[in-house]
């Protein structure tokens, strides 16, 4: 149990998608100007990341990986389809989000108009295929990733609420002409990120 | 926007409607790959060579996507394309495709491409699709190659891997700044970027809430 905490707390604080890795950075950016839609936003991820780590850990453990093959045919033992997990992984999640888009214009149509273009963004939010591919770098196990992959998305759903917060405050304040909106943005995730670094001695 | 001619096209994204400083696309290998300029030339050039590609080829096989599926098209066109780009680089390049290889991965997920698709590809014919997709990756390629000129110069005194700035550690008076080899620095640079573009365009200031 221990073993999978620990994986939790590191993919939500010391290894945090968003302010460690600096993945998933368009979106998290452009959609959080409000605290609402930066929470609707943050659902879909830790949703869709929580889907399809998973599903791409099944997809490797059992397809790409080298002798994986075996349980087809014993002389498949030494194919290795491991190039071939790129273009799957973006596949699956491609797909994923196609579904996700569906479901919500039949069920939630407000959430869905207001996520507009970044809802087929999420598609190419590179922290989704960032935990992926994190996933099979460090070779996790069915169970692992699913742990990690709901850390994860949590990690930046909650990186990208904060950030919406500190938006709405900065409304108040009177920031020179040319750097208001989306100059002084870059500059507090700038801070943010480094004040998330001290996460890194953990 | 259907009516644009080929001259916007190419040269409209890269000041007027830069994709990274007004669209908010393609910000994380902007952040990753920029502490040296090699790299960052490197990664220009590999997007814009597949912005280009998929942008045409998006183009010209819009009036066959069905809209419900036109993610995953798009998505596959796409990762061929920087398959390709990837394989050329270890093929030329090995040094740099070493170092950026992760992140060449990574343009698959580079939103400046499949938004570029999305919202122009999808609805253009395909030589200006090709010229918008090229023009996009130009607006692309200046702020990397600013980003890493000035975090090569700052954080190690260097460019292209020459001694510009002689370090202390070497007997030199320039002591590198630490900060400038991190992450954070690029969003400082960008975001002082963006200060300094929007000085110029005054038009592109967003208004006060």
């Amino acid at each position: 149990m221990d073993h999978y905490l620990d994986i939790f707390l590191k993919s939500v604080f010391v290894e945090n998608m968003a302010l460690a890795y600096f993945l998933g950075m368009c979106t998290f950016l452009a959609v959080s100007k409000s605290v609402k839609t930066a929470l609707g936003l943050g659902y879909a991820v830790v949703l869709v990341m929580f889907v399809t780590i998973p599903l791409n850990n099944l997809i490797y453990q059992h397809l790409l990986k080298k002798g994986a093959l075996t349980w087809v045919n014993s002389s498949f033992a030494t194919v290795d389809l491991e190039f071939l997990s790129l273009i799957s992984f973006i596949g699956t999640i491609a797909a994923m989000v196609q579904i996700l888009e569906m479901a919500l214009d039949r069920f939630s149509p407000a959430l869905y108009n207001e996520l507009g273009i970044f809802l087929p963004l999420i598609t190419v939010n590179c922290a989704i295929l960032g935990g992926s591919l994190f996933m099979k770098e460090r070779d996790y196990d069915f169970a692992e990733s699913c742990v990690f992959g709901f850390g994860s998305g949590f990690g930046w759903a909650l990186a990208i609420v904060a950030l919406a917060g500190i938006r709405e405050k900065l409304k108040y304040s009177d920031v020179p002409d040319g750097l208001r909106g989306l100059g002084i943005t870059f500059m507090t995730v700038g801070l943010m990120s480094l004040a998330f670094m001290s996460f890194g001695g953990m | 926007m259907a009516d644009k001619s080929p001259r916007d096209a190419l040269f409209d994204p890269i000041f007027n409607n830069n994709p990274i400083a007004l669209q908010v696309l393609g910000i994380c290998s902007a952040l990753a790959v920029t502490n040296k300029l090699s790299t960052s030339v490197a990664m220009a050039l590999s997007v814009t060579v597949v912005l280009g590609f998929s942008n045409a080829a998006v183009s010209l096989i819009r009036a066959y996507i069905p809209s419900s599926i036109r993610i995953i098209v798009q998505m596959t066109i796409i990762a061929s394309l920087v398959i390709v780009v990837d394989t050329f680089l270890k093929a030329y390049a090995f040094d740099i495709a070493k170092e950026i290889s992760l992140f060449v991965g990574l343009i698959i997920t580079n939103c400046i491409v499949m938004g570029r698709a999305e919202a122009f590809a999808m609805k253009n014919e395909p030589w200006i699709s090709a010229l918008d997709g090229i023009g996009n990756a130009l607006g692309y390629s200046l702020i990397l190659v600013v980003v890493g000129f000035f975090r090569e110069l700052l954080g190690s005194g260097t460019l292209w891997g020459f001694t510009v700035l002689e370090p202390v550690a070497e007997g030199g008076w320039y002591v590198p700044n630490g900060l400038m080899l991190l992450p954070p620095s690029a969003f400082f640079i960008i975001g002082t970027f963006i200060w300094v573009l929007r000085t110029f365009k005054p038009d592109q200031v967003e208004e006060a809430h």
